[in-house]
């Protein structure tokens, strides 16, 4: 199930957290050899969760992390432009309704239905918040899964070559990708609309149109 | 509010240049809201406070004095996330925070709240309020109906601050990329945004990405006035010929394309 949790409120669930930050440190550093800090209890944490950003967490039956993604408004510090500003080009972008998705994290072992649970969740984010985009960085592997789940970012950069490539770029919510999405995920809309108001008290409303 | 009047704060609030003609602004979009108050309220890091709106003065004094700031869940809870919040969402629970709510409404503040984090340049921190006396319900639909007007008018309200408040830090952000440069020029040459992504070589929502983001920076509510507003300042040129050419100047077209999502 998605759980979508700021980072306060992820005190409340130690297990899930601990198991969260000890599966990036495997998929960041380990599978991708990227340059990140792991501490002395296994965890992989950067600066930018100590910045309130927002997670969102599928959890397995067992309590433990399946996978999860976070995200910090593009209006305040973002580690893609600290970090990633040479892909984009100079560009910086800033909006209220632009949102970054940062250290999207499949669990060793997850299912493919995993990745696309979190991106139906990055999706009802859009819906709930009137966000237009979000801005994400990704690795290679990452590019096939989201071409499979059939919600494919466009692509604003990339650096490195082949499985050590990492990509900036853009997704839109288009409200036909929700069903393939949901398929993928293999979760109904009714479920994921009771997993969003769990998690924040309200229904996730419709996008308002002028 | 209808999108006519909200462009016309967004414009007027773009003029402003002194902090008594925001509040005369807050004013009207309150009454234009038909809601008891409007606020914006930046705390600083050290814990210092600025901010602007319709509460009653004493209310503001006694907040101050009372030190409400350590106690206030609006604050507290908006710290913690950055998506507009319910105050029904935050935590009520603590002796001191059912205190502050009954003091609260009794200086008028009102039973129902919606805020709006707001998270600007080099960790900046404010929130931007709207309360009302209501029933759950009508509070409910109101904030779903404005959700997005309100997020908006918290960031603009947010670099206008930031602007007028120069001996502050951090700066607003307004310098725009060369990217966002080239497509804000192209379409104010009357370009359509099809074209201007064919010209830039990027997809039609990438383009979009780029556009919003000029339009944050710039504080505008559509592309046209995006445009407009870097024309004016000089961050964009057009060339005379370019300007006499027929074609899709943005403001000519009947739909606002960058409002209706």
């Amino acid at each position: 199930m998605l759980r979508y949790l700021t980072a306060h409120q992820l005190a409340a669930y130690p297990l899930l957290r601990d198991s969260m930050f000890r599966d990036r440190a495997a998929q960041f550093r380990d599978r991708l050899k990227w340059e990140v800090h792991v501490d002395a209890n296994g965890f992989e944490r950067d600066e930018y969760d100590a910045m309130n950003p927002l997670y969102v967490i599928w959890e397995l039956p067992d309590g433990t992390h399946g996978g999860s993604m976070r995200f910090l408004p593009t209006s305040g510090r973002t580690m893609v432009h600290d970090h990633f500003a040479d892909l984009l080009d100079g560009t910086e972008i800033r909006s209220p309704e632009i949102w970054e998705c940062t250290r999207f994290c499949i669990a060793k072992g997850a299912g493919s239905h995993v990745a696309a649970a979190l991106m139906l969740a990055g999706g009802e984010l859009m819906r709930a918040f009137s966000l237009t985009h979000l801005l994400g960085v990704f690795d290679a592997r990452m590019v096939r899964i989201y071409n499979m789940i059939g919600a494919a970012p466009a692509v604003l950069g990339s650096m490195g070559e082949g499985r050590d490539r990492i990509s900036v770029g853009l997704w839109q919510f288009r409200a036909r990708d929700r069903a393939i999405v949901l398929r993928r995920a293999g979760v109904t809309s009714d479920m994921s609309q009771y997993w969003f108001k769990r998690s924040f008290g309200h229904a996730i409303t419709r996008r308002c149109v002028a | 509010m209808k999108r006519l009047k909200l462009d016309q704060f967004l414009s007027k609030l773009g003029e402003a240049d002194a902090l008594e003609q925001i509040q005369g602004l807050i004013e009207a979009l309150r009454d234009s809201l038909s809601i008891d108050h409007v606020v914006y309220h930046w705390v600083s890091a050290d814990g210092e406070q600025y901010g602007f709106g319709t509460y009653d003065p004493v209310w503001v004094q006694h907040y101050v004095d009372q030190e409400y700031l350590r106690t206030d869940p609006v604050v507290l809870g908006c710290f913690q996330r950055f998506h507009p919040v319910d105050w029904k969402r935050l935590d009520w629970s603590s002796r001191a925070a059912r205190a502050f709510q009954k003091d609260a409404i009794a200086h008028g503040v009102g039973n129902q709240g919606f805020s709006v984090p707001i998270r600007g340049p080099n960790g900046q921190f404010a929130l931007f309020t709207v309360s009302h006396t209501a029933e759950d319900e009508s509070w409910a639909a109101f904030t779903q109906a404005r959700q997005r007007d309100l997020i908006l008018i918290a960031h603009f309200l947010n670099q206008k601050a930031l602007e007028l408040e120069k001996g502050r830090t951090p700066q607003p952000i307004h310098a725009l990329s060369p990217r966002e440069v080239d497509a804000l020029t192209f379409l104010g040459m009357g370009y359509s945004r099809g074209q201007v992504a064919e010209l830039l070589s990027i997809s039609e929502h990438t383009l979009r990405a780029y556009i919003e983001s000029a339009r944050f920076k710039l504080g505008a509510l559509n592309t046209t006035h995006a445009v407009a507003r870097a024309l004016s300042e000089g961050l964009i040129i057009i060339g005379g010929a370019a300007r006499a050419a027929s074609g899709t100047w943005p403001g000519r077209d009947p739909k606002p394309s960058v409002a209706a999502n």
